[in-house]
């Protein structure tokens, strides 16, 4: 096309070999964990949820890099101070999520004649 | 407001907005827009996240995951997503390249794995339900619902999406406008990926450990 179209797309939306390789590790990434659980070849339940976890957020990091894009560069650093923004925002609305109300939890269950509240 | 008004008059606004996308490249700041929106997209997906990960125990003497969940229909669940991943990724070098047939069939590929792994899910819905295992069962049930099928009711305005655009470019083709279109889009359809990685790793490889 024109060459100012050309021009516009230079912050870079991957080449064919950067989808590739994305693809590839991504593969392995999700096949790995799969495998993992599916045929408990680590023996420990707690080894398998730390490798399984772990995978996961290094095949986020794989999808972020290779499939949005996102570098220092793009949108003149915008975006990936959006995303460090959203990583911290979303970091503490779960594990403060999850402390507290396993506090929670626990406290009430000292208290009440053995059976958690309502939901359980 | 009477302020906003000479703005939206016609010649000197084009002209402003011309040295504007000189400066940003294609799309002005639509792009940067896009990925914000995207962004408090996640923020949404991390409540309900959080929310699951509350109450993932509370059965309710109900079915746990480990009842419920068939990982083999997962894993080609998620091979569907990660292939339209590759396929959206295809498509997006096709219109860098200025092919339009190719942009085309990359888009509509990349749509039947949608419809695929939408068409998988609503399966494994329907088997649930059947099963007795609705939203209302227990609490676990009803943040799985929640969280499954907001991430599904996502990927289905995806296929919309992808629909409209392939009857934009083949209405007007790879003009600097369906560009930038397509370039949300795949960022919209790249986050999804994301987002089910979340979803397969903690609610059902975890689950199934559990």
């Amino acid at each position: 096309m024109s060459p100012t179209d050309a021009h516009a797309h230079g912050h870079g939306h991957g080449s064919s070999r950067g989808y590739l390789i994305g693809f590839g590790l991504s593969a392995l990434l999700t096949a790995v964990p799969f495998w993992l659980v599916m045929t408990g070849a680590l023996g420990s339940v707690q080894a398998t949820a730390l490798w399984v976890v772990g995978l996961a957020f290094v095949q986020i990091v794989v999808h972020t890099l290779f499939f949005l894009h996102v570098n220092t560069r793009a949108e003149g650093g915008w975006t990936l101070l959006a995303l460090i923004f959203t990583v911290v925002i979303v970091a503490i609305v779960i594990s403060g999520s999850l402390w507290i109300m396993y506090h929670l939890n626990a406290n009430m269950m000292h208290m009440g004649s053995g059976g958690p509240p309502a939901g359980s | 407001m009477a302020n906003a008004h000479p703005i939206s008059e016609p010649s000197p606004a084009s002209a402003f907005y011309v040295t504007e996308e000189e400066h940003h490249g294609s799309g002005g700041g639509t792009l940067l827009g896009f990925w914000i929106y995207l962004m408090s997209d996640a923020l949404i997906f991390a409540t309900l996240f959080a929310t699951y990960g509350v109450v993932s125990t509370n059965y309710a003497g109900g079915p746990g995951p480990r009842q419920l969940f068939e990982l083999p229909l997962v894993a080609v669940n998620t091979a569907m997503l990660l292939l339209s991943s590759i396929t959206y990724g295809m498509a997006m070098i096709d219109m860098e390249a200025g092919r339009k047939r190719a942009t085309q069939i990359w888009l509509a590929i990349t749509a039947l794995f949608g419809a695929a792994f939408i068409a998988i899910e609503l399966y494994e819905f329907s088997n649930l339900i059947a099963e007795g295992a609705t939203p209302q069962r227990s609490a676990f049930l009803s943040a799985f619902f929640t969280l499954v099928g907001t991430h599904g009711l996502h990927v289905t305005f995806g296929l919309i999406w992808i629909a409209v655009m392939l009857v934009q470019v083949a209405q007007r083709g790879l003009v600097p406008e369906n560009r930038r279109r397509l370039v949300c889009l795949g960022m919209f359809w790249h986050l999804l990926d994301v987002v089910w990685i979340g979803v397969f790793t903690f609610v059902y490889l975890l689950g199934a450990l559990r």
